[in-house]
């Protein structure tokens, strides 16, 4: 059954003397999209690093199914996928080895999961090529791929369609669309609208 | 009951008022018994058999040796609990020990390498207790700098708490290590800093003079907490009622 | 079925009692903790073969190192050999050091690292992994290195066996050492000299008993004691040291 939940309970946040996150509440049920928007310094890296368990919050908590996330960490991160500000790919690495690294070590995947993946993202011309000689845009779409293969309810992106063109902006959009279509659930800081293939998106709008 | 002492001790306002008001507490009993510990070591007590006068060094090498390593422990025990329950103003304690601790490993070096010219005709030696708390040193400078390395203070804070607990643990092992090592190179005349066979005239100004360095540490302790604390909080509200009144 | 199951609401119970659940939220269902370290592990092997050139740098540091001795102090192989423990285990402890400030620094630049804390993983197993990684590429060589060392100081090849010996284990110790502090000195610029005031008072007693034990091989002695007392070393550390830097890895994805 659909009952993943996400709640977020007045998260306050300092970092050293900035109050950066002033009691930020939201919840998200299964295949709802939240855009946490917010000029630059307001805290949506810091949002989802506090969701995610990386960062501490001061005040406020999280819950995941009902239950506080500090309570078990580990069957949290079970349940996430989080993409931070760069792909995290190592640059001597194919793009498919990236992958069976990275996703790995998280969980079994088969090599026909992985083709897909790299197939689904426009990889499989160039995925066995070193992660040193792609673009910019090219390793955000192996992230992509990596996002897809992790088969979680919950994913955390961070600026997901930096260093795409139109056509992989529209990608970003269908996996997201995909995710929620499956009941899954989104969580995406942007600093532009999500592609128009998401439908039914949630707005947070974090101040400075 | 005793929670909400505990909690109230986490809080920085209630822990500054504290230290301001048992400083004097802590000061004047040390002041008290390091002056009659010194008199009554370097006056009153009579000369040792073996060692003439120049034992009486150890009224202040033995107790700064013993306060750099209490020092170190309760620097660890404050930065565990900081770590453990998160409470800021643990890490304030373990911020504020460490100076101060660093300053007795110091003066036991020097009080200890004053204390070798007499006994071993020079001024140091690779005596396991002085190679130990050189060793502690170099610990105490570690956790510092550390601290100073790293700008975040909460990162500051979380990280050296993790390094003072890997040096408590590694403490005991340094010092058994260095006393392996030691029994495998006796010289033959060698004269370690040896406490001599101490009579009750020589003993009790030692114990004075222990105690009377432990309050002290308590002393400087609170007031360099409170100005820990103070640094700390600077952007915040009750900062602002006390400056005013 | 698709791969990712119909979007209909209501749970289709498969053959073999998986729920749709399961199949869909593949990912929830961890691997084998071994399997996610061996991955770490070879990931790292891997990784460093691809940058091959890299990997001499430590061994060409300790042979300059050893090599430094003969020239400052005196030709005569005699001399040499009482002071060849000392100056191996000196030359060990220092190209272990060099070594150290690479141990997480590209994984903590990438976001590899803040993967490995995400992956829902133990993360200490995994810091575990990555510091046997980095013995297999330092420490290892190193211990075979040093027989070479020892021998162009005027060491007998007799003393060989216990040379390899007791510098493997040691540097095991200060592999594992090594990591809690290469892991709380992530992010800070120019780390170098810190890492080594961290850990060279750690270090000592490896140094205690492993020069002891390449004094004895040196000499013919029952080494078996300070061999013993570096394996104790090891088991304190392998229990220890990683949960520490799992923790200073932490403190430094906050």
């Amino acid at each position: 059954m659909h009952d993943e939940r996400l709640d977020v309970e007045s998260l306050h946040l300092w970092r050293g003397d900035r109050h950066v996150l002033r009691g930020v509440c939201f919840s998200l049920a299964s295949g709802e999209c939240l855009q946490v928007t917010g000029p630059n310094g307001s805290g949506k890296t810091s949002l989802l690093r506090t969701v995610c368990g990386l960062m501490y919050p001061e005040e406020g908590r999280v819950l995941w199914e009902g239950q506080d996330v500090r309570g078990d960490l580990r069957t949290f991160h079970c349940a996430l996928a989080y993409l931070g500000h760069e792909p995290p790919l190592k640059a001597e690495l194919s793009a498919r080895e990236n992958l069976r690294y990275w996703i790995g070590v998280r969980h079994r995947i088969g090599a026909a999961a992985l083709e897909g993946a790299l197939e689904r993202v426009g990889a499989s011309p160039w995925c066995d090529r070193l992660v040193r000689t792609l673009s910019a845009g090219q390793r955000r779409r192996v992230a992509l791929a990596g996002l897809t293969l992790s088969m979680v309810p919950l994913w955390l992106l961070d600026e997901p369609t930096t260093n795409l063109d139109t056509e992989g902006q529209q990608l970003v959009g269908s996996l997201i669309a995909e995710q929620l279509a499956r009941g899954g659930m989104v969580v995406a800081a942007v600093h532009h609208e999500l592609p128009a293939s998401v439908r039914d998106v949630r707005h947070l709008e974090l101040a400075a | 009951m005793t929670w909400t002492w505990f909690h109230r001790l986490g809080s920085p306002p209630y822990v500054y008022g504290l230290a301001t008001r048992l400083t004097p507490w802590f000061a004047w009993p040390a002041a008290l018994l390091i002056i009659g510990g010194l008199w009554g070591g370097l006056v009153l007590a009579p000369p040792d058999y073996q060692q003439g006068d120049g034992f009486r060094i150890i009224y202040v090498h033995a107790p700064s040796a013993w306060m750099s390593l209490m020092v170190y422990t309760t620097m660890a025990i404050a930065a565990a609990v900081g770590l453990i329950w998160r409470i800021k103003v643990a890490h304030a304690v373990a911020a504020s020990c460490a100076p101060i601790g660093a300053s007795f490993t110091f003066a036991a070096l020097v009080t200890g390498a004053l204390w070798g010219q007499p006994m071993w005709g020079t001024y140091w030696e690779w005596d396991p207790r002085l190679t130990s708390e050189l060793i502690l040193l170099f610990l105490y400078l570690g956790y510092m700098g550390l601290r100073a390395g790293l700008e975040d203070t909460q990162r500051a804070d979380r990280a050296s708490a993790v390094l003072a607990v890997v040096g408590v643990v590694n403490v005991p092992i340094i010092h058994y290590s260095v006393t392996w090592w030691n029994s495998l190179h006796q010289a033959p005349s060698v004269m370690r800093l040896a406490k001599p066979t101490m009579a009750a005239s020589m003993l009790v100004p030692l114990l004075m003079m222990l105690l009377g360095f432990t309050l002290f540490f308590g002393a400087v302790l609170l007031v360099r907490l409170r100005g820990e604390v103070l640094n700390r909080e600077r952007s915040a509200s009750w900062i602002r009622e006390i400056v005013s009144t | 079925m698709s791969r990712f199951g119909s979007p209909a609401a209501g749970v289709v119970v498969q053959a073999g009692a998986i729920t749709r659940e399961s199949t869909l939220w593949a990912g929830s269902h961890q691997a084998p903790i071994l399997d996610a370290a061996r991955l770490a592990l070879t990931r790292d092997l891997q990784l460093a073969f691809r940058k091959r050139g890299q990997l001499v740098q430590p061994l060409a540091f300790f042979a300059m190192v050893t090599m430094l001795f003969p020239l400052a102090i005196s030709p005569e192989l005699a001399r040499l050999r009482e002071i060849a423990p000392g100056v191996l285990w000196a030359g060990a402890l220092l190209a272990s050091l060099l070594a150290l400030e690479f141990l997480f620094r590209d994984d903590a630049y990438d976001g590899t690292l803040e993967q490995y804390a995400l992956s829902g993983q133990s993360l200490t197993w995994l810091m575990f992994a990555k510091t046997a990684a980095h013995w297999l590429l330092t420490g290892l060589p190193l211990a075979l290195m040093a027989p070479l060392a020892a021998l162009s100081l005027g060491v007998s090849a007799a003393a060989v066996p216990g040379i390899v010996a007791s510098v493997a284990v040691g540097s095991v110790a200060l592999s594992l050492i090594g990591s809690i502090g290469a892991a709380l000195t992530l992010g800070i610029k120019r780390s170098g000299a810190l890492l080594s005031l961290l850990t060279l008072p750690l270090s000592l007693p490896v140094l205690i008993f492993g020069a002891r034990a390449t004094q004895l091989a040196i000499s013919g002695g029952p080494l078996l004691a300070p061999l013993e007392l570096l394996a104790a070393l090891v088991v304190l550390g392998v229990t220890l040291a990683p949960l520490a830097a799992a923790a200073a890895v932490r403190i430094s994805l906050e």
